[in-house]
C-alpha cells in the first residue's frame, strides 16, 4: 500500500490528528485521559509515594488525607499508590486482549468475507457458538479451566471478543468484494491475498477502531470482574478488581474509601476507552479530511 | 400557480455557508411541464427539495418567495406542509428501488398514501391500490398488488413510484432524474406514460434532468441552471435552436448525438485536429465461441451464449446493450477477471482462456490487457490517493520504485491531463472528471495493448464527458492501443469506434461498422434501441461560426 515514495507525506497525518483533536473537544478530552492512564502504567510505580505492597498496621483505616489521598486500606497500604500502580496491569491484560482478539478476529473475518463459502458457514457457525454463552460466564469457565493466571485472564477475555471483530470485518470486507477498487487491483497483479490484506483490510479499519475502544473498556471491566469475584489476578497484587472487591467489605463500617477511589479508576479508564471511538475512526479514516 | 421568486438556498458546511441556489425565479402555471436542465452541482434538485421543504439538515431557505395557489410555502408550517406533500404536490426520485420499502408490499404502499391523505377508507382501498397501479400499465395488476420491490424489474419500479406519487391526484409532479439508471427503451417507456399521464389529469410538472434531449422532448419550457442560477430559460421548441447563453451553446455541442465527429462536441476554442487513426490488419483479440453460465438459485443461468467476434490491432469496437445482456459479463472475461465456461480468447496469437482467473495476476501479458472501470468513484481505493492509484500496477507489475516511479506517474498524470498537485489527494477530495483521469492513468500505467473501457463516461456530466472520449480518442493515436468500449449508448459509442457489436441476452444480433449500423441498423432490436434514444436538440449556428467551424 502507501510507501515511502508516495508523497502523501506523514505531516499529513499529524495535521489531520490535530484537525481532528481541534474539531471535537470530546475527543481532545478522551486523548488527555488516555495519555493520563498510559503515563500512570509507564511511570506510576517509580513516582507512587508509598510501596503499594507495604502494610503498616498502625495507619490502617485511615480516611483521605494529606499524607494518604486516597487514604489507606484495613492493611495500612497506602490506597492511591495502589490505584496507581494497578493501571499497569489492568492496561496490560485490556490491551494484550484486545490486541488479540483484534488480530484473529480480523483474520478470521477477512477470510470468510473475502472467499465466503463453506468457510464463511463454518466460521459463522462457531462464533454463533461462542456467542450462545453468556459471555462473562464463558470467560469464568475458561479461567477456571486454563489455571489462574494473568495470561489465562487475557486468553479468555480475547476468546470472548473475537466474535465482535471477526463480524464487522467480515461485513465489512464482503459489501467490497467486488468493488471496482478490488478489481483494479487484481489488473495491478495482485493475488487474492494481496488484494485482500492491502487494498479491501484497510477499509475495514474505521468501524474496527470504534469496536476497539469500546473493547478495551469491556476488557478492563471483564479482568477486574474475573478478579473480583476471586479468579484471576491474586492478592496481594494490586489490581482495581480485587481492590474493589476488598474494600466492599469495609463500607458498611464506614471505610467508603477502600473501594470507591479504584472503582472510580476503572471507570475513568472505560469512560476514557468509549470516548474515544469516535476520535480514533476519525483519524484513521482518510474521508474525514478536508 | 407555482411562482418562484429570486429563491436562495444556502447550507452550513465545515468551510462557512455555501449558496447551492442563488436567487432564481420562475413561474409555471396549470398544465405546462417545464424541464430545469443542468449538470451536477448546478442545483437543481435543491430547488425541488426547497419547494417541497425537504432540504436536508443544514440547509434551508435564505431568501425568495415561493408561492402555491396563494399559499407562501417558505413560510407554511410544517404541518401544513405534510398536507401538501404527495397530495397536490409528488415528487419521483432517481432510483426507485430506494425510493421502495423493500420489505412491504408494493400495493400496500400505495394503500399507505391513499389512507394518509383520506383518499381512500379501510375498505376501499385496496381496489383504489389495484387502480393506481392500471392507471401506470402494470399489467395483471390485482396480481402484481402482492409483489415486493426486489421481484420487479428498475422499470417497474419506476412505475409503482409514479403510481405512488400520483395516487392522490397531485397538482403537480416533481420528477428528480425520473429515468437515470434505467436503459434507454425502458426510458421511452417511462417518460411516454409520465407524459401522457400529466396531460390527461391536466397536472404540471417539473422534469429534472441531465440529458438536453429528453428535456428538450419531454417539456414544454425549459430552463438551463449552472451554478445555482437559471441562465437562460424559454420554450423547448425555440430554447435550443437559438440559445444565446455561451453555456447553453457549451451543453448543446457536448451532447453526442447523429452526425457529429468526436471534436465537435468540444467548446470551438478547443478544438484540436482529430489525431489520424488506422486500424491495422494483424488480428489482435479473436473470441471464439465464448460462453459463460453462472449457477442461480433456480438452475443455471447462461449470461453469455456463444459469441464470437476479431478485434484488429488499433481498432476501436463497441459492444452496446441494455443491462442484463451479457456485455458486462463479457469485458470481464475477456479482461480475464472471469472464467469463461466455453470458447477460446486469443489474444497475440496464443489462447489466454484456458488460464484460471486466479493465476493471470501473475501472468506476463497481464499487463498488456488492461481496464477502465465503469464508476470512478467505486473503482478507487478511499485509502488510497491518486498517486498510489496510478502507482499500483507500475510497483505490482512494472518492479518500479523510488524516482523512476514518480517520474512515471507525473508523465502519466500529465498525459491523462490531471493537474500533478492533484496526485496527492484521495478520491473523496477530487471531482468525477478528475477521478476518470485517475483510472485512466493507471489503466495505461503499463502500456496496454488491449484496453477494456466499460461505460468510462456513464457517470459524468456531459461537458467532462465530451472531454475523456477526446482524451481516449488522443491516447489511442498516441500509445497506438486497440479498445473495447462498452456500453449502453449507441450515440456515444460511435463517436469512438470503428466497428460495433450490439448484444442482446447473451448474444450478439448484430455486427458491422459504426456508420453502417447506426444509419442502416438490419436488426429490429438495433433499430428500437436507436429510435428510443431522446433526440438532442441541434444548435442552429448562427452563420459567423459556421464559417469559423469550417476553417
Amino acid at each position: 500500500m502507501s510507501s515511502p515514495a508516495s508523497p502523501s507525506a506523514a505531516s499529513g497525518q499529524v495535521a489531520h490528528i490535530v484537525y481532528v483533536l481541534r474539531e471535537n473537544p470530546v475527543t481532545a478530552l478522551s486523548f488527555a485521559l488516555f495519555g493520563f492512564i498510559v503515563l500512570s502504567a509507564l511511570i506510576g510505580p517509580y513516582v507512587v509515594p508509598y510501596d503499594p505492597l507495604a502494610t503498616n498496621s498502625a495507619r490502617a483505616l485511615e480516611a483521605p488525607s494529606a499524607a494518604h489521598w486516597f487514604g489507606t486500606d484495613q492493611l495500612g497500604r497506602d490506597v492511591f499508590s495502589r490505584v496507581i500502580v494497578a493501571t499497569r496491569l489492568d492496561l496490560t491484560i485490556s490491551v494484550a486482549a484486545v490486541a488479540i482478539s483484534f488480530v484473529i478476529g480480523a483474520f478470521l473475518g477477512a477470510v470468510a468475507g473475502y472467499w465466503g463459502g463453506w468457510i464463511d458457514a463454518l466460521l459463522n457457525r462457531i462464533l454463533d457458538t461462542i456467542m450462545a454463552f453468556p459471555l462473562f460466564i464463558l470467560a469464568m469457565g475458561i479461567v477456571a479451566a486454563l489455571g489462574n493466571s494473568v495470561e489465562n485472564i487475557i486468553y479468555a477475555t480475547a476468546i470472548i471478543n473475537i466474535p465482535f471483530y471477526a463480524r464487522v470485518v467480515r461485513a465489512e470486507v464482503n459489501i467490497r468484494r467486488e468493488a471496482g477498487f478490488a478489481l483494479a487491483a487484481r489488473l495491478a497483479g495482485n493475488s487474492h491475498a494481496r488484494v485482500l490484506a492491502f487494498h479491501i483490510f484497510p477499509n475495514a479499519l474505521p468501524p474496527m477502531m470504534v469496536q476497539v475502544s469500546l473493547n478495551m473498556g469491556w476488557a478492563i471491566l471483564n479482568a477486574a470482574g474475573l478478579s473480583f469475584i476471586g479468579l484471576g489476578v491474586r492478592p496481594p497484587t494490586p489490581e482495581w478488581g480485587i481492590m474493589v472487591a476488598e474494600g466492599a467489605n469495609f463500607i458498611v463500617s464506614g471505610h467508603w474509601w477502600i473501594a470507591l477511589f479504584p472503582g472510580l479508576w476503572l471507570m475513568l479508564a472505560v469512560f476514557t476507552f468509549n470516548l474515544m471511538g469516535d476520535g480514533l475512526r476519525d483519524i484513521v479514516d482518510p474521508r474525514r479530511r478536508t | 400557480m407555482l411562482s418562484v421568486k429570486d429563491l436562495v438556498v444556502g447550507f452550513r458546511t465545515r468551510r462557512g455557508a455555501v449558496e447551492a441556489v442563488r436567487g432564481i425565479s420562475f413561474d409555471l402555471s396549470p398544465g405546462e411541464t417545464l424541464g430545469i436542465v443542468g449538470e451536477s452541482g448546478s442545483g437543481k434538485s435543491v430547488t425541488s427539495y426547497a419547494l417541497m421543504r425537504i432540504l436536508d439538515a443544514g440547509g434551508s431557505i435564505s431568501a425568495g418567495e415561493i408561492s402555491w395557489n396563494g399559499q407562501d410555502l417558505r413560510r407554511a408550517r410544517e404541518g401544513a406542509m405534510r398536507a401538501i406533500r404527495g397530495r397536490e404536490i409528488s415528487m419521483i426520485f432517481q432510483n426507485p428501488r430506494a425510493a421502495l420499502n423493500p420489505i412491504r408490499k408494493i400495493g400496500k404502499q400505495i394503500e399507505d398514501v391513499l389512507l394518509q391523505h383520506g383518499r381512500a377508507g379501510r375498505r376501499d382501498a385496496k381496489a383504489k391500490a389495484i387502480e393506481a397501479l392500471e392507471a401506470v400499465k402494470i399489467r395483471d395488476a390485482a396480481a402484481r398488488y402482492h409483489a415486493y420491490p426486489f421481484e420487479l424489474s428498475g422499470g417497474m419500479c419506476q412505475r409503482v413510484v409514479i403510481a405512488i406519487a400520483l395516487a392522490c391526484n397531485p397538482k403537480l409532479l416533481i420528477a428528480d432524474e425520473p429515468t437515470t439508471g434505467l436503459d434507454i427503451t425502458t426510458q421511452k417507456a417511462v417518460m411516454d406514460l409520465v407524459r401522457e399521464l400529466i396531460s390527461a389529469r391536466g397536472m404540471s410538472a417539473i422534469i429534472i434532468t441531465h440529458d438536453l434531449g429528453l428535456a428538450a422532448q419531454y417539456s414544454d419550457r425549459l430552463a438551463v441552471m449552472k451554478d445555482g442560477e437559471i441562465v437562460e430559460s424559454g420554450a423547448s421548441a425555440t430554447l435550443f435552436a437559438a440559445a444565446r447563453h455561451p453555456y447553453t451553446r457549451k451543453l448543446i455541442d457536448a451532447t453526442p448525438r447523429p452526425g457529429v465527429a468526436i471534436r465537435e462536441l468540444l467548446p470551438a476554442e478547443a478544438r484540436s485536429p482529430e489525431p489520424p487513426h488506422s486500424p491495422g490488419r494483424r488480428k489482435l483479440i479473436e473470441v471464439v465461441g465464448l460462453e459463460k453460465t453462472f449457477a442461480g438459485k433456480s438452475g443455471p443461468v447462461q449470461a453469455v451464449k456463444g459469441i464470437s467476434f476479431d478485434i484488429r490491432e488499433g481498432q476501436s469496437v463497441g459492444l452496446v446493450g441494455e443491462s442484463g445482456c451479457g456485455k458486462s459479463t463479457t469485458s470481464a472475461m475477456l479482461v480475464r477477471l472471469l472464467d469463461p465456461s466455453a470458447g477460446a480468447i486469443v489474444f497475440d496469437g496464443s489462447d489466454i482462456a484456458g488460464i484460471p482467473a486466479d493465476r493471470f495476476a501473475r501472468d506476463p501479458r497481464r499487463g498488456r490487457i488492461q481496464m477502465v472501470f465503469q464508476d470512478a468513484t467505486d473503482s478507487l481505493n478511499p485509502r488510497h490517493n491518486a498517486f498510489d492509484a496510478i502507482a499500483e500496477p507500475l510497483r505490482r507489475l512494472g518492479g518500479m520504485s523510488g524516482k523512476r516511479l514518480g517520474v512515471r506517474v507525473d508523465e502519466l498524470a500529465h498525459l491523462t491531463g490531471l493537474p500533478g498537485h492533484l496526485l496527492t489527494r484521495y478520491p473523496h477530495q477530487l471531482s468525477g472528471g478528475q477521478k476518470a483521469r485517475v483510472g485512466i492513468a493507471r489503466a495505461i500505467a503499463l502500456d496496454p495493448d488491449f484496453l477494456i473501457l466499460d461505460e468510462p463516461t456513464a457517470a459524468l456530466d456531459v461537458s467532462i464527458q465530451a472531454v475523456v472520449l477526446n482524451l481516449l480518442a488522443d491516447l489511442r493515436a498516441r500509445l497506438n492501443m486497440t479498445y473495447l468500449f462498452v456500453s449502453h449508448d449507441l450515440n456515444v459509442v460511435r463517436l469512438l469506434c470503428d466497428h460495433v457489436l450490439v448484444m442482446r441476452d447473451g448474444l450478439i444480433v448484430e455486427a458491422g461498422p459504426s456508420a453502417r449500423v447506426m444509419q442502416d441498423p438490419e436488426h429490429p432490436y438495433t433499430r428500437a434501441l436507436l429510435a428510443a434514444a431522446p433526440k438532442p436538440p441541434v444548435l442552429d449556428r448562427l452563420p459567423g461560426e459556421t464559417v469559423k467551424a469550417a476553417e
